[in-house]
């Protein structure tokens, strides 16, 4: 046990201490995560040959990262892209597996090593490829749209590869290896389809792939509203990390790539109210296996052979991705990017990825491949991957600067989803917000903790998400960031005040539009820096008490105007009495000074709506007459109609 | 939009503008919105949209009062409705020009300012003849607002107008209008104006013609 803490802990004390320093000096997180695993294996030798299977459990991190990418898309968006999708990807990874094979073959390797390498290669890495995307918000540019579109066709082509492979077995090592006798690897085969025919096969993966599907579609629903109802976090947490491991579980049975079921049941909920939470709930855990995942590559980085083969291993990475990257721009050309949406593309995947070690690993269990060149390849792809970060910098300081002018206007108009407008409470008050705002075209996310409040409002129309708001990772999820307004308009004064204070320090220029609950409440959420503030019963009230004068046979248009007048006052003598109340609240005062002031408001409203028992009019200013008389006074002015 | 403060150190003969502009759909104006904007990047002019600022006609007298005080120049900006300004600038001019600070006894707050409109008109400028079809030439239809000025003691210029502003943007006649506003303003803080022509002419906008026109 204590083992285990002790390589959990050094894993995590070379994260805590690379990832931001790496950050800090613009190389990004991924850099920082390898460079913390080379630091920990290779050079420092704290961690060694556990590293394997850490990675295999790391890796679980890439299915986590798929299904929140499939959340980000809906199904519509998923059909347009089937274009891009075929294409694109399917012309990266024919081209690339045939020129890597004919290199290969020209190398002197025999064709089935050949083209097994090709297959290898000609995959990218998912996992560094959208992890960089997502830090440095590329993933709505056209390029990095184009880029994703090909890293999934290669997670959905990884499915035949790893059925290619066994019958590119070479007879003779599994001659040798029928001597020894075999080995397992550290990746378990369980698998319901062994041994079926074809067709029951083919029924089994239908039908696995209609289950994640229809029931992520109809049963998710019902479960997250009846674990939501139960108001605990910890079980909602532990649903969504349910449904993603059931789903690799049963991918995983069937033979199918987890990651893939896993995108496949995003994209289903990509739809559902529960979207935001799940996203906000799962986030933390992809991100940390992960990080794992690369502090894996870095740690396996084997120098022995790399000093006794360098410059055959540096020499084929540089081919590797020199002909990946030319197929990219190919590719780029043919599709029409431009600019910088054809570096991004063509520079971002141009590394193999963590599906080459799974293929690797495979090609060794099937005898497809001799150990000698395993290792050798395992070191391609792991540096090659070493090198995406700085292939990344490269974009970012030496290609971005060149376009920036004419693409921000492009980039800008492909951000979409992130709603200009986070309204936190979607009851009685919220709804009308809401109603108003989006009468007017504006973009809003809806939050509410209460399922059957979102039930209802989704079932009129309105974009609307569970998720407890005042959680930082669901406001951040739904779009605080790059919201210019938060409405906050949730029932519990307490949690309203912790959000305006969070809100107003994790986004300093977000603007934040709060209800309160009476007066007191409303000072407190100023004092949190609340840049609106409004009493929830204060216009009603108003409203009901014009409606009681007009009842009282009242003039509708005096009673307007001594609603008017008492609004006027209360505006007036409001920082009075909110700095009053600061003054009594901080204990300065003893006095209760608040206290005397809110009577003073109290009087000075009623002095002030008082009706002149002469004229029959309030104090208040406006179309007052001249006094009786004026004209004669008027002397030597022109006559002065005024009736 | 509080009062503006120019500080005027060493141009104390600058005069300063408020241009107080009333349209109630300014997502459909053409001419007024440019007028209004330029206004706004004047150093001399203190530019308020009323609507903006009293969008339930809560006009807050004090506030308009000290504005009025502040400046030597009151210019309408606005669109021509039913031969007047928009419904704001008459309540405006109800509530702000009381009785003891506008006219009346002591009522002299506004002495010896200028005061002129700034419009924009639907019809053509041969509409506006008494021999046209609106029967009055424009200076006739604005009267009510020469005579606010005369009796609050405010020297009355002649309107600054735009003559067939529906078709004025296609016709691309705003932009030569918005020259001659600049002009107008600029002639207006420096003194340049010829006060007999201003008074007495018909539309100012004649008077701020660019060189060689």
């Amino acid at each position: 046990m204590t083992g285990y803490f002790l390589y959990a802990f050094i894993y995590l004390v070379a994260a805590v201490i690379a990832v931001p320093i790496a950050k800090r000096l613009g190389l990004g997180s991924v850099l920082g995560y390898l460079i913390a695993g080379l630091v920990i294996g290779p050079i420092l030798g704290l961690v060694g040959d556990e590293t394997t299977t850490i990675q295999h459990f790391a890796e679980f991190g890439v299915v986590m990262m798929l299904f929140l990418v499939g959340l980000e898309l809906e199904p519509r968006s998923l059909w347009a892209m089937k274009s891009k999708l075929l294409g694109l990807g399917g012309l990266q990874l024919g081209l690339t597996t045939l020129l890597i094979t004919g290199v290969a073959i020209a190398l002197n390797q025999p064709f089935s090593i050949a083209l097994s390498i090709g297959l290898i290669f000609a995959l990218s890495s998912t996992a560094i490829v959208l992890q960089t995307f997502q830090e440095k918000g590329l993933q709505q540019t056209e390029g990095g749209k184009s880029a994703f579109s090909v890293l999934l066709f290669q997670d959905i082509a990884v499915i035949p590869m790893l059925a290619l492979i066994p019958l590119l077995a070479i007879p003779e090592l599994v001659a040798s290896a029928a001597e020894h006798g075999s080995h397992g690897d550290g990746h378990e085969n369980l698998s319901l389809v062994e041994g079926l025919p074809p067709w029951a096969y083919a029924l089994v993966i239908i039908g696995s792939v209609a289950f994640v599907t229809v029931g992520g579609h109809f049963l998710s629903r019902p479960l997250f509203k009846f674990v939501a109802s139960s108001h605990l976090r910890e079980i909602f947490t532990a649903t969504a990390l349910m449904l993603i491991i059931g789903i690799a579980a049963l991918m995983g049975l069937v033979g199918l790539s987890p990651a893939l079921g896993a995108f496949l049941a995003g994209v289903v909920l990509a739809n559902s109210e529960f979207r935001h939470e799940l996203e906000a709930n799962i986030e933390p855990f992809k991100g940390l296996l992960l990080g794992l995942f690369f502090i894996t590559v870095g740690a396996g980085i084997n120098f022995t052979v790399l000093s006794e083969n360098t410059g055959m291993i540096i020499g084929l990475t540089v081919a590797v991705m020199l002909v990946k990257a030319i197929v990219l721009y190919i590719i780029a050309v043919t599709f029409k990017l431009r600019d910088s949406n054809r570096w991004l593309f063509t520079l971002s995947l141009a590394q193999a990825g963590e599906f080459g070690f799974v293929l690797l690993s495979f090609a060794a269990q099937n005898y497809v491949l001799p150990t000698n060149i395993i290792a050798i390849l395992s070191l391609v792809v792991a540096i090659s991957m070493f090198l995406t970060p700085g292939l990344f910098i490269v974009f970012d300081k030496l290609i971005m600067p060149r376009y920036r002018g004419n693409t921000n206007q492009r980039e800008q108009d492909t951000i979409d989803e992130q709603g200009s407008v986070v309204i936190a409470g979607i009851g009685r008050f919220g709804q009308i917000i809401n109603r108003l705002l989006v009468a007017n075209d504006v973009n809003t996310v809806v939050l509410d903790i209460r399922s059957e409040q979102i039930d209802l409002i989704r079932r009129i129309g309105t974009k609307a998400y569970f998720g407890d708001a005042s959680k930082p990772d669901i406001l951040h999820t739904a779009g605080a960031h790059e919201a210019s307004l938060l409405v906050i308009a949730i029932d519990d004064k307490h949690t309203a005040a912790e959000m305006v204070k969070y809100a107003k320090h994790a986004y300093p220029n977000l603007k934040v539009l709060a209800r309160a609950f009476d007066r007191g409440h409303g000072y407190r959420l100023r004092q949190l820096g609340a840049d609106y503030v409004v009493s929830e019963t204060y216009h009603s009230a108003l409203e009901m008490g014009a409606e009681a004068l007009r009842s009282l046979n009242i003039h509708p248009f005096q009673v307007e105007r001594q609603k008017m007048a008492y609004k006027n006052i209360e505006d007036q003598q409001n920082d009075v009495l909110y700095h009053a109340w600061i003054d009594d609240a901080s204990g300065e005062r003893i006095d209760n000074n608040y206290l005397k002031l809110f009577v003073e408001l109290e009087s000075l409203i009623e002095d002030a709506l008082k009706t002149d028992l002469h004229d029959k009019h309030s104090k208040m200013r406006g179309w007052t007459p001249p006094p009786k008389g004026y004209a004669d006074k008027l002397a030597g002015d022109d006559a002065f109609d005024d009736a | 939009m509080k009062v503006k403060d120019e500080d005027f150190e060493g141009n104390k003969s600058a005069r300063k503008i408020l241009v107080l502009f009333a349209h109630p759909a300014q997502a459909r104006s053409e001419v007024n919105i440019p007028l209004f904007s330029d206004a706004q990047n004047n150093q001399h002019v203190t530019a308020v949209d009323l609507y903006a600022e009293y969008p339930d006609f809560n006009i807050d007298i004090e506030c308009e009062q000290q504005r009025l005080i502040n400046h030597d120049v009151i210019v309408f900006l606005f669109p021509l409705y039913w031969y007047s300004t928009p419904s704001i600038l008459k309540e405006w001019q109800d509530l702000v020009l009381e009785y003891g600070f506008a006219y009346g006894q002591d009522g002299t707050a506004l002495k010896d300012k200028l005061f002129l409109c700034a419009i924009s008109a639907g019809g053509k400028e041969e509409a506006y003849q008494s021999d046209g079809f609106n029967h009055f030439t424009i200076r006739q239809l604005l009267q009510p607002l020469e005579q606010m000025a005369s009796i609050t003691h405010m020297t009355y210029l002649a309107p600054f107008a735009l003559f067939g502003s529906r078709t004025a943007h296609e016709e691309h006649r705003i932009n030569e209008h918005r020259k001659k506003w600049e002009t107008l303003l600029e002639k207006l803080a420096t003194r340049q104006l010829d006060m007999d022509k201003a008074t007495t002419i018909e539309n100012l906008a004649d008077l701020c013609k660019q060189k060689g026109e």
